[in-house]
């Protein structure tokens, strides 16, 4: 899009991509530590309790290899994924464009504010069940369903981002005559960087919570469903192995995607001495 | 050298400029400012702090359309304006150079800076942070940034404010380097009379608010005959056409 030299490199990129390493497996290790004392801690009370209703770590870890072996379970992760990543996408576009809109524009943000708490405070369900008795029993109602769950969230913190706006670079920008696509990705997007973050992050762990109701009120696959149909057999290992599988794949996609992304996005800051 | 830029010179007309406050209080800014910058020229704006120097600038960067009169920048040819703000105002999120290319227009993205960045003593830093540099490199980028766009006419905001007067003197004789290089139509906002008096062509006096023009001060004398004698000289006549005047 630019001139190679206003690529996004700096020098001794190749020294800081060591201690980039080091500082990127330093949480991992973490948080395999944690997460290995709960499994223990989880393993001794299934042992001091057994009932069918509450399986230890190793049983979960059976179904868990079995739902992978016949490729069940990725197809329903897979599945399950999808709606989350369609949503979030839909959630974060729309919602940042609607926010900051009403962050610049005043009184449009007075006059919509009362739409912004009224969509706030509708309960996910009964968006969903709306979405399917008027849209029918498909996918485009239940990722849309979700997504108009989450865009009021979004919309109030890129609203708070575009308040936060640096009027002083929009200016110079308009003095150097900046074309409208390098206003966007160089002088808005990192300005509003925090809070498309902070949005990310409440928004991934929402949707994902939302998108097994949807699953399990109108599809026919996913995470969502298996559960259903796993309660329905009163078969409480599938259940947590399904559940424990999405979320070490949400945790993956924190530690692989979120966080780098993140690292990247800051590396102009100063680092704190 | 030959100047280069548009045909028509700098010509402003502002009838009157007002800023309402959310209280209702009005404070006229502005009235009858008019004067001309001429081809080729540097000329500075001298007023007292707070008398509407950055408000005169803003308008003629197109910042503030709210005010009656009028004013004329070149047209044709290459029409672009170059500013150097009050602060820096470089994106922190960029490098230096990253942040010098991205005010060229496309067609000039790629072209070679070196003899700019050398010039200004910036060579070594083109790949920094703005966090990185210290007050003065970022002034210096910013003035890289305004002359290596090459524009028509180069408006400048106090660009030497809240320096220490070293490290000022230093970046006036740079600003001085480049712009001899290719003497730009500029117009410089100050209060300072030393510098008004070292850098410029013509100054621009103003009234306490709101600025109207009480007059003009011309420099004929080439800036390198400006020593220190010469310069107490140009002092004391200014001072005496000027009596009021700090
Ligand atoms: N946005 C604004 N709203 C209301 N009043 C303003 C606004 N901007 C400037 N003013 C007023 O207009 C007058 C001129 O301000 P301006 O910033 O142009 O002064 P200046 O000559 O640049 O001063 P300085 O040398 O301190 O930078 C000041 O009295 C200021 O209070
Ligand atoms: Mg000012």
């Amino acid at each position: 899009m630019t001139a190679p030299d206003t690529g996004d490199r700096a020098p001794g990129a190749a020294a800081d991509s060591q201690s980039g390493l080091a500082t990127a497996v330093a949480p991992v290790l973490t948080v395999a530590v944690s997460l290995l004392g709960l499994c223990l801690l989880w393993g001794l009370a299934a042992n001091a309790w057994p009932s069918r209703a509450f399986p230890g770590p190793g049983q979960v870890w059976q179904v868990l290899l079995a739902e992978a072996a016949n490729g069940d379970l990725f197809y329903h992760l897979g599945a399950t994924l999808g709606r989350v990543a369609a949503a979030y996408v839909i959630a974060m576009v729309v919602g940042s464009v609607i926010g900051v809109f009403l962050g610049s524009y005043r009184r449009a943000d007075r006059f919509f504010s009362p739409w912004v708490i009224l969509f706030l405070n509708i309960p996910a369900l009964v968006v969903i069940v709306l979405a399917y008795i008027w849209f029918g029993l498909n996918e485009a109602a239940a990722v849309g369903a979700v997504a108009v769950n989450k865009i009021p969230n979004v919309v109030v913190t890129m609203r708070e981002g575009a308040r936060a706006l640096d009027p002083g670079y929009a200016e110079m920008a308009a003095v150097y005559r900046f074309g409208p696509f390098d206003r966007i990705r160089h002088v808005l997007l990192p300005q509003l960087q925090p809070y498309l973050a902070a949005a990310s992050r409440s928004g991934i762990a929402l949707i994902w919570k939302i998108v097994l109701v949807v699953e399990l009120l109108g599809r026919s696959n996913g995470v969502g469903f298996q559960i259903y149909l796993y309660f329905q057999l009163f078969d409480v290992a599938a259940i947590l192995a399904y559940t424990l599988a999405f979320v070490a794949v949400m945790l993956v996609i924190e530690l692989l995607l979120v966080q780098p992304v993140e690292r990247h996005a800051t590396r102009w800051r100063r680092r704190p001495a | 050298m030959q100047p280069v830029g548009a045909a028509v010179p700098l010509r402003v007309d502002i009838a009157e400029k007002i800023f309402r406050s959310a209280q209702g209080v009005s404070v006229t800014a502005l009235q009858d400012l008019s004067f001309e910058v001429r081809q080729g020229e540097f000329a500075c704006l001298l007023g007292p702090s707070g008398c509407g120097k950055t408000t005169t600038l803003r308008i003629l960067l197109g910042l503030d359309k709210d005010f009656s009169g009028s004013f004329q920048l070149p047209e044709g040819g290459s029409n672009r304006i170059a500013a150097v703000f009050q602060e820096p105002t470089l994106l922190p999120w960029r490098t230096v150079e990253q942040n010098v290319r991205l005010a060229l227009p496309k067609g000039l993205r790629t072209k070679n800076l070196d003899g700019l960045f050398d010039t200004l003593g910036l060579a070594g830093m083109r790949s920094l942070y703005p966090a990185e540099l210290s007050l003065g490199l970022a002034r210096r980028a910013a003035l890289a940034r305004a002359f290596a766009t090459e524009p028509a006419v180069l408006f400048l905001d106090e660009p030497f404010a809240s320096l220490d007067e070293r490290t000022a003197e230093r970046l006036r004789h740079l600003l001085l380097t480049v712009w001899s290089a290719r003497p730009t139509t500029a117009l410089m906002v100050t209060h300072n009379l030393r510098e008004a008096l070292m850098l410029s062509d013509r100054i621009i006096v103003l009234a306490q608010r709101p600025a109207r023009v009480l007059g003009m001060f011309d420099v004929r004398l080439p800036r390198h005959y400006r020593n220190p004698q010469v310069m107490s000289d140009l002092l004391r006549s200014f001072h005496q056409k000027f009596p009021g005047v700090a």
